[in-house]
C-alpha cells in the first residue's frame, strides 16, 4: 500500500477522483546535430509529438515502441527530468512542470541501465538514495533487507560492492531502490532489455507481484512485446513520438485484424519491429 | 508550522544521505585517498624546500618565516582545490556513475543536496588540511612560538562558506555541457590561484589582478591564516579579513544557488541531465 514518508509528502498527497497519469497534448524536441549542415547549425527533431493518455490508479500500461520512438521520453518528462516544449503532464493531479517537487514524491523509477556507485555495496546504494526521500536510518535499518529479500537478493550479497553483481542482480537491486519509496506511480524503462533469460523472468515475476501486491500504477515502456502483452492490461504502440493506440492487447488484434501483437504493430507503424538509433544520440549531451 | 517541520527534516535527512553518500565512497576510495594525500604531502614538501633553496643560493631571507608562509599557501591553497573537486563534481561523478537522473529526480531541494556536499567537502577539507599542516610542519620543524591556530581554523571555516559559494557556481558547468564544464571549472580554479597570494604576496601582482584578487575568498582567507600563525593575531584582530569573506559568501552562496537552478532548467530543457558513463 502506499506508504508515504511523513507530512513533508502531504504536499504530494493524491487528490481525489485525478487519474494517476494524466498526459495532454505533450509535446518534446530536441535540437540534433546535422552533418549535411554547416559546423554548429542544427536542427529540431520531434521526439514526443502531442501524445496524450490517462491511466486510473492501480493499472499497468505498456507502451510499446522501437529504439528512438520516444519511449524514453516520455518516462523522463513523466518523472521531471525534462522540460516539455508543449502540452501538460500530471502525477495525480500534480503537473510535472509547475508542482515537480510533488511529482517527485509520488513517483520512482526503473531504468534500462544500472544506475549505481559502483564501489558501494547495494545495503549503501539504498540507504543513501532512501535519505533523499525523507527516510531515515532508524527507518530503513529493517526495511532495506527485507525490500532486498522480497526481490530474491541474497543476504550474505548485501555489502558487495555493486561491481561484483551480474546485471540480473543489479537490476533487482534498482526494483528494491524504486520500492523502497513507496512510489504511487512505477515508471519501467525497458527494466528487463540486456538481462538473461532467468533473470528476465525473474524481474518479470516481481513486476507481476508488485501488481498485485502493492498499489502502484505502472508504466512499462519496452520493445519486447511478450512482456508487455504479459504484464500489461492494456498496450500503447508509440511510433517516432506519436502514440498510435493505447488499447487491450485484444482491442488492438481486432482494431488492425492481426492474429499476434507483432502484426498489429506492423500494421499500426508499417514498419518491422527491429531497432534503429538511439534516441538520446538525438540529445546534444555531449556538447 | 508542523508540516514546515516535517519538510525540513526531511530536507536535512536528505542532506544527511548526500554526507553518507560521500563517506561511504571516501570508505570503497579509502587507498586512492591516501595515495592522493601522500602525493599532496610531497607537492607541498616541494614548495617549502623552495624556502631553503634560495638561502642555499645566497638569498638572504628568514627561512622559518617564508617557510612557513608557503607552507600555508600550500594547505590553503589543497583545503580550496578539496572544495572545488567535491563542487565540481556533484554532477559529473553522478553522470559518470549513472545516478545523475535519479539523484535529480528525489524530492530533495537543490539547496538541501549542495549544501550536504559542501558540509562533507568542508569536513573532509578540513580534517585534510589538519593532517598535512601538522606533517609538514613536523618535517621541516618550523617554529611559530606566537601562532593562534585556532583563529586560523576559524577564519579558513569561514572563508569556506564564501568557497562553496563560488564553487556551486562552477558546479553548474558540467550540467549545461559535461566536458567543457569540467575545463571551465578548472580554469576558474587556476584563476583563483594565481591571484590569490597563494605563494606570495599580492602586491607583486599586476594592478589589474590585484583589483580580481578583492573578489577571491581564498586572498583574505590566506592572509587572515598567515597573520594568526606568523603573527599570533587574535580573531578581533582579522576584521579586516573576516568582514569581506562574510559579504563574499552572503552573495555568493545565494548567487550560486540561482546560477544552478539556471543550469539545471537549461539542462532539463535541452536533454542533458542523462548519464555518459
Amino acid at each position: 500500500m502506499i506508504d508515504i514518508q511523513g507530512a513533508a509528502l502531504m504536499e504530494a498527497v493524491p487528490r481525489r477522483l485525478d487519474p494517476a497519469v494524466e498526459v495532454d497534448e505533450l509535446r518534446k524536441e530536441f535540437r540534433r546535430s546535422d552533418g549535411k549542415r554547416r559546423r554548429g547549425e542544427r536542427r529540431m527533431r520531434v521526439a514526443l509529438d502531442s501524445v496524450s493518455f490517462t491511466m486510473e490508479k492501480g493499472e499497468t500500461v505498456a507502451i510499446l515502441g522501437q529504439n528512438g520512438s520516444g519511449k524514453s521520453t516520455l518516462v523522463r518528462l513523466l518523472s521531471t527530468l525534462l522540460l516539455p516544449d508543449g502540452g501538460t503532464a500530471r502525477i495525480l493531479g500534480h503537473d510535472v512542470v509547475t508542482d515537480g517537487r510533488a511529482v517527485r514524491h509520488l513517483v520512482n523509477r526503473v531504468s534500462v541501465e544500472a544506475s549505481f556507485f559502483k564501489r558501494m555495496s547495494a545495503a549503501e546504494n539504498l540507504g543513501y538514495a532512501a535519505r533523499y526521500y525523507g527516510m531515515t536510518s532508524k527507518e530503513t535499518r529493517d526495511k532495506i533487507p527485507a525490500i532486498l529479500e522480497r526481490v530474491g537478493f541474497p543476504s550474505d550479497r548485501r555489502d558487495e560492492p555493486m561491481q561484483n553483481l551480474s546485471r540480473g542482480m543489479q537490476q533487482k537491486v534498482a526494483l528494491a531502490r524504486a520500492l523502497l519509496t513507496s512510489p504511487v506511480v512505477l515508471l519501467l524503462d525497458e527494466p528487463t532489455t540486456g538481462l538473461d533469460p532467468r533473470s528476465k523472468l525473474e524481474v518479470q515475476e516481481f513486476i507481476r507481484e508488485i501488481r498485485t501486491t502493492h498499489d502502484s500504477t505502472i508504466l512499462l515502456c519496452t520493445h519486447d512485446l511478450a512482456e508487455a502483452e504479459t504484464l500489461a492490461e492494456r498496450i500503447g504502440i508509440l511510433d517516432r513520438g506519436r502514440l498510435l493506440a493505447l488499447e487491450p492487447v485484444e482491442d488492438l488484434k481486432r482494431r488492425y485484424g492481426a492474429k499476434t501483437l507483432e502484426e498489429a504493430f506492423f500494421a499500426a507503424t508499417g514498419r518491422e519491429f527491429e531497432a534503429e538509433g538511439d534516441e538520446d544520440d538525438d540529445r546534444e549531451v555531449f556538447a | 508550522m508542523k508540516a514546515l517541520g516535517t519538510t525540513l527534516r526531511a530536507e536535512l535527512v536528505g542532506a544527511g544521505g548526500v554526507v553518507e553518500r560521500n563517506f561511504y565512497l571516501t570508505k570503497r576510495y579509502i587507498w586512492w585517498d591516501l595515495a592522493w594525500f601522500f602525493w599532496t604531502v610531497a607537492n607541498t614538501l616541494t614548495i617549502v624546500f623552495i624556502a631553503q633553496g634560495i638561502e642555499a643560493t645566497g638569498g638572504d631571507i628568514d627561512v622559518n618565516t617564508v617557510a612557513t608562509s608557503l607552507l600555508i599557501g600550500a594547505v590553503v591553497w589543497a583545503y580550496l582545490g578539496v572544495l572545488f573537486e567535491f563542487l565540481m563534481e556533484t554532477v559529473a561523478w553522478e553522470r559518470w556513475e549513472g545516478t545523475i537522473e535519479y539523484t535529480f529526480m528525489a524530492p530533495l531541494s537543490r539547496a538541501m543536496h549542495l549544501a550536504g556536499q559542501g558540509v562533507f567537502a568542508i569536513s573532509y577539507g578540513l580534517l585534510r588540511a589538519v593532517f598535512l599542516f601538522t606533517a609538514c610542519f613536523l618535517f621541516f620543524d618550523l617554529s611559530t612560538p606566537d601562532a593562534n591556530f585556532l583563529a586560523a581554523f576559524i577564519v579558513l571555516a569561514i572563508a569556506s562558506i564564501s568557497f562553496i559559494g563560488i564553487g556551486v557556481m562552477t558546479s553548474v558547468l558540467p550540467l549545461i555541457s559535461p566536458e567543457k564544464g569540467t575545463q571551465l571549472g578548472f580554469v576558474a580554479q587556476g584563476t583563483l590561484l594565481v591571484v590569490s597570494g597563494v605563494y606570495y604576496p599580492v602586491e607583486v601582482l599586476p594592478t589589474w589582478m590585484q583589483w580580481i584578487a578583492k573578489f577571491s575568498p581564498a586572498t583574505y582567507a590566506l592572509e587572515g591564516a598567515r597573520e594568526a600563525i606568523l603573527d599570533g593575531a587574535p580573531l578581533s584582530a582579522m576584521w579586516d579579513e573576516i568582514w569581506p569573506l562574510l559579504i563574499i559568501g552572503a552573495v555568493s552562496i545565494p548567487l550560486g544557488l540561482w546560477v544552478f537552478s539556471r543550469g539545471e532548467l537549461y539542462a532539463k530543457k535541452h536533454g542533458k541531465l542523462k548519464r555518459s558513463g
